[in-house]
């Protein structure tokens, strides 16, 4: 099964026709319905950006959610908080340090129902070279074949050095940041063209 | 109001005449120093305060106009001219809209950047606009140029306050300050 899902991936990217690698069982992430975002507050001000560029593998069968699998990268140069000036600065040494490290990382190591419709997905989230495991609770709605996974969770941004120098203080920038997702995993097949 | 009074503003709209004057000042002078500054914690401090000044403009300004209907102006003296008295009168009508327009613009401008405005941290001000990029750089040179406009006419009120004190030796600048007393008539 699974060398057969890989030879399946490695005949698609010798195609050119994959940019992601399919892990076994992957599903197909529609891109333009996803999103990964976030609110920070400043000065008591709750600002929203967004993750212009994702990629996300999802196996996940709600009849069986503890055998799921999940991936998400972020390219974290893709920040997009609607101001070039803030747009540039987060990729400094100070913040993100894209130069560095330019990807966030999430392994879903276990995942568990909480009720219906109603999961939370556990594992490592590495950011900026520092991983610290995170418990993400989230809901599945179905939209015709399709899945819509969507939730939430804080984390600390200094335990990811997020915010180096004069931003270590929270009483600017909280230390609190809210994370949320929306991916929608579409049922069709991947494209073809 | 006593009639030892008469051809004075009341202490009420005095005392607001010369605060909004002071924090537009701030305001002004605080807006022109912190858009130039380095992305730092400072500067979010300075935006957030320069949002609270402009807020609180916005009330005061407002409670003045308001006391006006209450309190009419003090008419200016009969040797003013009747072009001058025109002008007075579109001076302050511009001075009043911009003083209320800053704000708003202001306002306007931080919502459409996706930052919403809490007075003091504490009280968040809902959202007129949604965050739209191409809006907020409108918006901003709308604030931009509505703030130079207000400069220029607040130059054009002090020179004239000046030119009503020195040159024509009138009670038109005392009837304004909190200490010095108009002159006999």
């Amino acid at each position: 099964m699974r060398y057969g899902a890989t030879t399946y991936a490695a005949a698609f990217a010798c195609l050119g026709l994959l940019a992601l690698p399919l892990s076994s069982g992957a599903q197909n992430v529609d891109y333009a319905h996803s999103q990964i975002s976030f609110v920070s507050v400043q000065m008591k001000v709750p600002v929203e950006a967004v993750f212009r560029k994702f990629t996300a593998q999802i196996s996940f069968d709600p009849a069986k959610p503890e055998a799921s699998k999940a991936q998400i990268e972020i390219d974290l140069a893709s920040f997009d908080i609607g101001n070039d000036e803030i747009n540039n600065d987060v990729k400094d040494k100070n913040w993100f340090d894209t130069r560095n490290f330019p990807a966030a990382k999430f392994v879903a190591t276990g995942v568990r129902a909480l009720g219906p419709g109603r999961y939370e997905a556990r594992g490592p989230l590495t950011i900026k070279g520092r991983t610290n495991d995170i418990i993400a609770p989230f809901t599945v709605k179905a939209d015709g074949g399709s899945q819509i996974f969507e939730g939430g969770f804080a984390i600390r941004r200094l335990q990811y050095n997020l915010g180096e120098g004069v931003w270590k203080d929270t009483d600017t920038v909280a230390d609190e940041v809210q994370i949320k997702f929306r991916i929608y995993v579409s049922g069709k097949p991947p494209p073809k063209k | 109001m006593a009639d030892n009074n008469r051809g004075r503003y009341t202490a009420v709209a005095i005392s607001l005449h010369w605060l909004v004057f002071a924090l537009v000042l701030a305001a002004w002078s605080l807006g022109l120093y912190m858009v130039d500054l380095p992305l730092s914690p400072q500067k979010l401090k300075y935006f957030s305060w320069h949002k609270w000044i402009g807020v609180t403009i916005f009330l005061f300004a407002t409670a003045r106009l308001a006391g006006r209907f209450v309190h009419p102006a003090p008419p200016l003296p009969l040797s003013v001219p009747a072009w001058q008295r025109s002008a007075a009168y579109v001076s302050y009508a511009l001075l009043y809209v911009l003083i209320l327009a800053i704000p708003i613009s202001g306002w306007l401008f931080s919502s459409a950047s996706g930052v919403p405005v809490v007075y003091f941290g504490v009280l968040p001000l809902p959202n007129p606009v949604e965050k739209d990029k191409e809006l907020a750089e409108f918006l901003k040179q709308i604030h931009i140029f509505l703030n130079w406009t207000l400069f220029v006419i607040v130059c054009v009120h002090v020179l004239a306050a000046l030119k009503h004190h020195i040159v024509d030796r009138d009670d038109v600048l005392a009837r304004m300050l909190p200490i010095i007393k108009p002159r006999r008539e």
